[in-house]
């Protein structure tokens, strides 16, 4: 905590952001875990919470909520059952087909630029507080997410370019 | 962010208003912290639970550690001030849990329904110390109906001259109602005063049978209590 301020009650961070790292959470892990995940990061976080220093919480929550993403991701992967089912984001993706496309572009990005996409265009974060929920710097937030734009364009070039390949056959 | 350079080819409008979509979604915020209270509350980390009370006194905030009731706050102190004080003096790992208050609620209910005339409550006495401690202790052994003086009180805590003290003891009392503080009066019969305001400690005396409440009209502060028969506490 600030010194001299008085502590925040805890259920004040979860009224007031617990709805963004729901949406973080719903861009990168699978449609089945977020609640799950949702409720360990907010646990994590309750248990952490006496030695947070009390700045920035939503980015201390986003942070939490990556790092509980992630263990969730290496927990699906020992469980060789679950391994098969298809990435239920991707499937989550626009309610059009084209945001469906580019969104399921999004899903397979690397993990960080997914992250950092998702940071950036769901929550529309400015690249500093990227940074700050991916533990990075702000140039490197501000990286994380033109590359993966730039992958993302790259891939909607190539699908054009099949698709129109396959439509006008020569 | 800037414009899309070449028509035809993803913008970053398009990119938020996919990504805005893939994510949205509705989020029910009570079951939520009701669910990381379980969690953490099996975690050993939940310090603090707390949830609102409806009553005919208006909307109580009723909080509990593990140990007990520690809090029971009158709408007449805004929340968010009751749990900044919570968060200071015990911790700020605070959540809201109506589930984990249903038996204070319950057994609130049954007084104010005039089903229970003494509370079974476990209670935390962590907010109060010393005097102050033993004045709400000995409070909390006078029978339902039943009024003592502030001087009594004292008496009973183990110092007859501190009637005064004892009166702000029980004005910082933290958990008014189950620890009956109203039943604590002047000894000329004068109502004394009260934390949640005179009119709230009419209504409990009234509820008890020790004060007639005359519909309507405002009772005189000064009139005195009908003081019932004394059995020992």
């Amino acid at each position: 905590m600030a010194e001299a301020s008085t502590p925040t009650p805890f259920q004040a961070l979860i009224d007031a952001h617990a709805g963004a790292v729901a949406v973080f959470l719903r861009g990168i892990v699978p449609a089945d875990d977020v609640d799950d995940v949702l409720q360990e990061t907010l646990v994590a976080a309750l248990g952490a919470y006496p030695r947070f220093d009390g700045a920035n919480p939503r980015a201390w929550l986003l942070t939490i909520a990556r790092r509980k993403a992630v263990d969730e991701h290496r927990s699906r992967a020992r469980r060789p059952d679950r391994l098969a089912e298809p990435d239920a984001v991707a499937a989550a993706g626009g309610r059009d087909q084209r945001g469906g496309e580019l969104w399921s572009r999004v899903a397979a990005l690397p993990p960080k630029q997914r992250a950092a996409i998702v940071l950036r265009f769901a929550l529309d974060l400015r690249y500093r507080e990227v940074g700050a929920a991916l533990g990075c710097s702000e140039e490197a937030a501000r990286r994380n997410v033109h590359e993966g734009v730039r992958t993302l364009r790259a891939a909607e070039a190539d699908a054009r370019l099949t698709a129109t390949s396959e439509e006008s056959p020569r | 962010m800037n414009a899309d350079p070449k028509p035809g080819k993803m913008s970053d409008a398009e990119l938020g208003a996919a990504a805005r979509a893939a994510t949205a979604g509705g989020l029910d915020l009570g079951a939520l912290s009701a669910a990381v209270a379980e969690r953490a509350a099996a975690d050993g980390i939940l310090d603090l639970a707390y949830s609102r009370v409806d009553s005919p006194l208006g909307d109580l905030l009723a909080a509990s550690t593990p140990a007990g009731l520690v809090h029971l706050g009158y709408p007449n102190r805004p929340l968010d001030e009751q749990l900044g004080a919570l968060a200071e003096r015990i911790s700020p790992r605070i959540v809201e849990s109506p589930r984990r208050l249903d038996e204070v609620r319950r057994e609130l209910d049954e007084y104010f329904a005039g089903r229970r005339r003494r509370f079974g409550l476990a209670l935390d006495w962590r907010l109060s110390g010393g005097f102050v401690r033993r004045v709400l202790k000995e409070t909390a052994r006078i029978p339902f109906g039943e009024t003592r003086t502030y001087g009594e009180v004292a008496t009973a805590a183990g110092s007859p001259r501190a009637f005064r003290a004892a009166g702000s003891a029980l004005g910082a009392n933290p958990i008014p109602i189950v620890v009956p503080c109203h039943r604590v009066l002047r000894s000329g019969g004068g109502l004394g005063g009260y934390g949640g305001g005179l009119d709230v400690k009419r209504e409990l005396l009234a509820l008890e049978g020790v004060l007639e409440l005359s519909k309507g009209t405002s009772p005189d502060p000064g009139r005195r209590p009908r003081r019932r028969h004394r059995g020992s506490p």
